[in-house]
């Protein structure tokens, strides 16, 4: 008993100990802030985006949507038990898949474009080949034991999901098993995104906590704090040494890989809203952000400042993306609506 | 659960702690200044192929309504 007590003693010790450290060594290599270096950066002014194409279908909210890698087809997925695919050029609908349970969370195209997923309260993953005659559910991925929350591609063969059980995982498509189990969040994993050398992927959970995982190792090898409530969204900068975040606790912030640590808030006093999804534009200048206050707010990514706003929506932006060839911005909302912007 | 299972869930869990501690600790920093001057050449090298931030001439936008035209 008294051994026991001295090991846990022990142990403690070493994880304070080892905290001090990271915290010192984080210090260390703090030399100054990425909006102190963008002082030199000219300003953008004002960015104001057009609104090209309204997109109706959906019969209740949306929860999600993602773009096709050909930048011109896009999924979403509402309440409504659908999964919508549209041609964003023309506005039309192509497909409509039929989801077994309603109560979907995320939604995902795989690069090849042959197969989405979707997920939600059913804690499945369900991936569904949309080029066959009408779609038709190839896998569905049953091990979760929280909602599917956040799911993407690494190709027709491999998914990541992130789920409301605290874990993210790896799935084999062609034996339809876990490779994969990625614990270490201690609240619910709410958004996942791959590093663009997809080598590496990030997650954001409900401990405030964002953490990057090597894929092939299953380990997390970096956690990232200063968030202080439920991280909802994450996305890589393109060129994949810096992460963005947004939270709860209505603002976005970049965590840069290499110094470990934050180099930049985006937060506004007159912004008491909270943050539900973020992309980036092709340069990364731009962060466009889904918020609770049914706008989708512009910043600036090296000066930290909001640089212009979407509105339009009648309800809380749930969803945003932007197309690989960066051509325009797509929000969705519990409105039913989705919105092209450019 | 046993007060026995639970003390050895809880240091299996402080094992766990120390050694994921130990892996984020041993990384290799980058000073900020480095990593952001990175970011800055980055956005500054990509800007002129950031459609959003250059703006997209009428007759290349894919998401614009295209209007008929009338021959007069």
């Amino acid at each position: 008993m008294a051994a026991e007590k001295a090991e846990m003693d022990k142990l403690k010790k070493e994880c304070d100990a080892l905290r001090t450290q990271i915290e010192a060594a984080r210090k260390a290599v703090n030399d100054g802030s990425m909006s102190a270096s963008a002082g030199g950066v000219a300003g953008l002014g004002r960015i104001q985006l057009k609104l090209r194409k309204n997109l109706k279908g959906h019969l209740a909210k949306i929860y999600a949507m993602h773009w096709s890698a050909d930048s011109r087809q896009m999924v979403s997925a509402s309440q409504d038990g659908k999964l919508l695919i549209w041609d964003t050029f023309t506005g039309n609908k192509l497909v409509a898949v039929p989801l077994k349970s309603a109560w979907v969370m995320s939604v995902a195209f795989a690069p090849s474009g042959n197969l989405v997923a979707s997920g939600g309260l059913d804690n499945i993953c369900t991936v569904y080949n949309i080029k066959a005659a009408s779609p038709k559910t190839l896998r569905e991925l049953d091990a979760h034991t929280g909602y599917l929350s956040c799911c993407r591609f690494l190709s027709d063969t491999e998914i990541l999901t992130a789920s409301g059980d605290t874990t993210c995982c790896l799935w084999d498509l062609e034996t339809g098993k876990q490779k994969t189990v990625f614990t270490n969040h201690i609240g619910d994993c709410m958004s996942l995104a791959l590093s663009p050398d997809m080598n590496t992927f990030i997650s954001g959970a409900c401990d405030s906590l964002a953490k990057l995982w090597d894929l092939r190792e299953g380990a997390c090898k970096q956690t990232f704090s200063g968030h202080t409530s439920d991280i909802n969204a994450i996305a890589f900068f393109q060129n994949g040494h810096a992460i963005i975040t947004g939270s709860d606790d209505c603002s976005c912030k970049m965590y840069d890989l290499r110094s470990d640590q934050e180099v930049i808030t985006y937060q506004d006093p007159s912004l008491n809203a909270g943050v539900t999804s973020v992309a980036l534009s092709n340069s990364g200048r731009l962060i466009f952000a889904g918020y609770d206050d049914f706008n989708c707010h512009i910043w600036d990514s090296l000066k930290g400042e909001k640089i212009g706003v979407l509105s339009g929506h009648d309800n809380r932006v749930s969803c945003t993306g932007v197309p690989n060839d960066g051509m325009g911005v797509c929000t969705g909302s519990w409105d039913s609506f989705l919105k092209l912007w450019n | 659960m046993s007060s026995k299972t639970q003390s050895s869930s809880s240091m299996a869990q402080a094992r766990r702690t120390v050694q994921q501690l130990r892996i984020e600790a041993s990384i290799e920093r980058v000073k900020v200044s480095k990593a952001s001057s990175d970011l800055m050449r980055y956005c500054g090298e990509h800007a002129k192929n950031d459609p959003l931030l250059m703006g997209i001439p009428a007759s290349e936008n894919p998401f614009k309504d295209k209007k008929p035209c009338t021959v007069l």
